[in-house]
C-alpha cells in the first residue's frame, strides 16, 4: 500500500488527466462546429453538398483514430512540415486536436441527423410556408428542436472522445494519461495491475457524471410532442 | 428461420476456431531427435520489432538477443528447433515471466532492482548505454548538445525518462515506436533518437536507413542486460556458463559485429564484454 501511495509522489497522474481533459474540451468544441456543419450539408438541397457531407462522413467515421492521429506526427509534422505553434509539444497538442476533431466530427454529424429526423417533417413545411428559406428555416425551426433531440446520442460522441483522447499518444502527446501509464508500468512494474486500475477509474470518475447529465439533460430538453 | 440461426451459429463456430488459431501456443512436442533436454521445448521471450537485436522477418528471427539466445539455448541442451520464440514487448516482460509464459526472456532487458523485486536476472551478456542516432552530416556530438533541438524517443521508455529529468531543455516528442523517431528524423524535423546504442546501431544498420544516421558513441547512462527468468529458477549458474563460454570463444564478438554491420557503430569496449554478475 505504502509503495502504491509513492507513486502519486512520482508521478503527477492528475497532470496527465488534465491533458486528457484539454484534448477532449477543444476537440469537443471543434467537432461540434465542423459537424454541425457537415449535417447542414447533408440536410441541404444542394446535391454537391450532400455528397460531400456523405463522403467526409464515411471517410472519416471509417478509419480508424490511430491513424489519423499517426498521420498527424508522420505525416503533416514530419513530412509535411506543418507546425500550429513555435513550441513542439504546444504544435503537437493541436495537431492531435484537429485529428480528434476532424475524425469525431462525423460522429457529431451523424448524431445531429439523427436529431434532425426527430423533427416531424410538418415543422419544415411550416417554416417553407411562412417563406423562410433553407438556411433561416435550419437556424430558427429545425436545428434547435434537432440539437434537443441529439443530447444523448451527442453525450455518447463526447464520451468516446474522452476515452479516445488517450490515443493522443500516437501523435505524440506524451503528456496525457495513457503515456504516463506506460512510463509507470516500465519503472513500477511490481505495481502493474494497481496502476491499470488506477488508470481505468480515472476515466470512469471523468465519464460517468457525462452520462448522468446527458441522460438527464435529454429527459429535461426533448421536445415534447 | 431455423437454418439461417443455425447457419450463423456455425459462422460464429467457425470464427471462433479460426480466431483461436492465431493464439499460438501450439505444442510443438514432436521434434524427433531428443537432446539433453528429452524433446522438451524452450520458450524464450523476445522483441520482434528491434532490428539489430530480436527482430521477426516472416517468422525467420534475427539479432543480438536471438543469437545469444540460440546459443545459451543450445547450451543448455535444447537444439535450435527446440526453441520457441515468443513476442515479449517491454511492458509485458515481468508477467510473462510470473505468469509461465515464456522461460526466459533476451529482449534488452536491463537489469533493475525494481525488476529483481518480480523476476531474477542471469547475464549480463551486454552493457549498453543511452546514445544518440543523428543523421550523418549532424554535428551534435552528445546530449549537451541537444539543448533546444527536439530529439525523439519511445513512450514511457527508460531512455524518455532520463531526458526529462537531466536535459529539461530538450524538446522531446515521444513516439510509440523507434521505427516511427527515426521516419521523422528522415523527414528532418527531429535532430535525434536517443535510447541504448545498441538498439540505435540495429536501426541504423537496416537496409533502408544505410549511410543516413550515425550512433553518436558518447554513451551516458549504463544498462546491463540480462536474461530474464521466473524467480523460482534454477539455471541462472548455467547460463552464466554458457555466457562466458560464449564470449571467451568469440562467438560473442562475432554474433555482436554481424548484427551491427552497416552501421557505424562500436560497442563500449571498457565495459564489454561484461562478467556475468553472481546468481542470487
Amino acid at each position: 500500500m505504502e509503495s502504491y501511495l509513492s507513486l502519486f509522489e512520482t508521478y503527477d497522474v492528475p497532470a496527465a488527466f488534465w491533458v486528457n481533459i484539454q484534448l477532449s474540451f477543444w476537440s469537443a468544441i471543434w467537432a461540434l462546429a465542423l459537424g454541425t456543419v457537415l449535417a447542414l450539408f447533408r440536410i441541404s438541397p444542394i446535391l454537391s453538398l450532400q455528397w460531400f457531407g456523405a463522403a467526409y462522413v464515411n471517410i472519416f467515421r471509417n478509419t480508424p483514430l490511430t491513424i489519423i492521429l499517426a498521420f498527424g506526427f508522420l505525416g503533416l509534422f514530419s513530412v509535411m512540415q506543418i507546425s500550429l505553434a513555435d513550441d513542439l509539444n504546444l504544435s503537437l497538442f493541436r495537431i492531435a486536436i484537429v485529428g480528434l476533431s476532424l475524425y469525431h466530427a462525423a460522429f457529431v454529424c451523424e448524431a445531429i441527423r439523427s436529431g434532425v429526423n426527430t423533427v416531424p417533417l410538418g415543422q419544415a413545411e411550416a417554416a417553407r410556408a411562412i417563406g423562410l428559406g433553407f438556411l433561416p428555416a435550419a437556424r430558427l425551426i429545425i436545428l434547435p428542436q434537432a440539437f434537443r433531440g441529439a443530447i444523448a446520442p451527442l453525450g455518447n460522441v463526447l464520451i468516446a472522445l474522452i476515452k479516445n483522447s488517450t490515443v493522443a499518444a500516437a501523435g505524440s502527446v506524451a503528456a496525457e494519461s495513457s503515456s504516463l501509464m506506460k512510463t509507470m508500468i516500465e519503472f513500477r512494474s511490481d505495481l502493474v495491475i494497481p496502476i491499470f486500475l488506477t488508470f481505468a477509474l480515472g476515466f470512469v470518475i471523468l465519464v460517468i457524471p457525462i452520462g448522468l447529465l446527458t441522460t438527464w439533460a435529454s429527459r429535461k430538453l426533448a421536445v415534447a410532442r | 428461420m431455423r437454418k439461417t440461426r443455425y447457419a450463423a451459429a456455425a459462422m460464429a463456430a467457425a470464427a471462433a476456431l479460426t480466431l483461436s488459431a492465431c493464439g499460438g501456443g501450439d505444442d510443438a512436442s514432436s521434434s524427433g531427435e531428443s537432446g539433453d533436454a528429452g524433446g522438451e521445448v524452450v520458450r524464450i521471450g523476445i522483441k520482434f520489432d528491434q532490428p539489430g537485436l530480436g527482430y521477426n522477418e516472416g517468422g525467420s528471427y534475427s539479432g543480438f538477443d536471438v543469437d545469444v539466445a540460440k546459443y545459451v539455448a543450445n547450451e543448455l541442451g535444447y537444439s535450435e528447433d527446440q526453441i520457441e520464440f515468443v513476442e515479449s514487448p517491454s511492458a509485458n516482460r515481468e508477467n510473462m515471466l510470473a505468469n509461465d509464459q515464456v522461460d526466459m526472456i533476451f529482449a534488452t532487458y536491463s537489469i533493475t532492482d525494481t525488476r529483481k523485486e518480480t523476476v531474477a536476472f542471469a547475464g549480463p551478456y551486454f552493457i549498453a548505454g543511452q546514445d544518440l542516432l543523428v543523421p550523418t552530416d549532424s554535428d551534435i556530438t552528445g546530449p549537451e548538445d541537444l539543448e533546444g533541438k527536439n530529439l525523439c524517443s519511445v513512450t514511457g521508455s527508460t531512455s524518455a525518462q532520463k531526458i526529462k529529468d537531466q536535459y529539461p531543455g530538450v524538446q522531446l516528442v515521444e513516439q510509440p515506436g523507434y521505427a516511427e523517431c527515426v521516419t521523422a528524423m528522415g523527414g528532418g524535423q527531429i535532430d535525434a533518437v536517443t535510447t541504448d546504442d545498441i538498439i540505435l546501431a540495429g536501426l541504423a544498420a537496416q537496409e533502408a536507413n544505410a549511410g543516413k544516421f550515425k550512433v553518436v558513441g558518447n554513451t551516458f547512462s549504463e544498462e546491463k542486460y540480462g536474461v530474464g527468468l521466473p524467480q523460482d529458477s534454477d539455471q541462472c549458474e548455467d547460463i552464466n556458463a554458457a555466457i562466458t563460454k560464449m564470449i571467451d570463444e568469440g562467438d560473442w564478438e562475432e554474433a555482436l559485429t554481424a548484427n551491427t554491420e552497416g552501421a557505424d557503430y562500436s560497442y563500449n569496449e571498457d565495459l564489454n564484454p561484461p562478467e556475468p554478475d553472481d546468481c542470487a
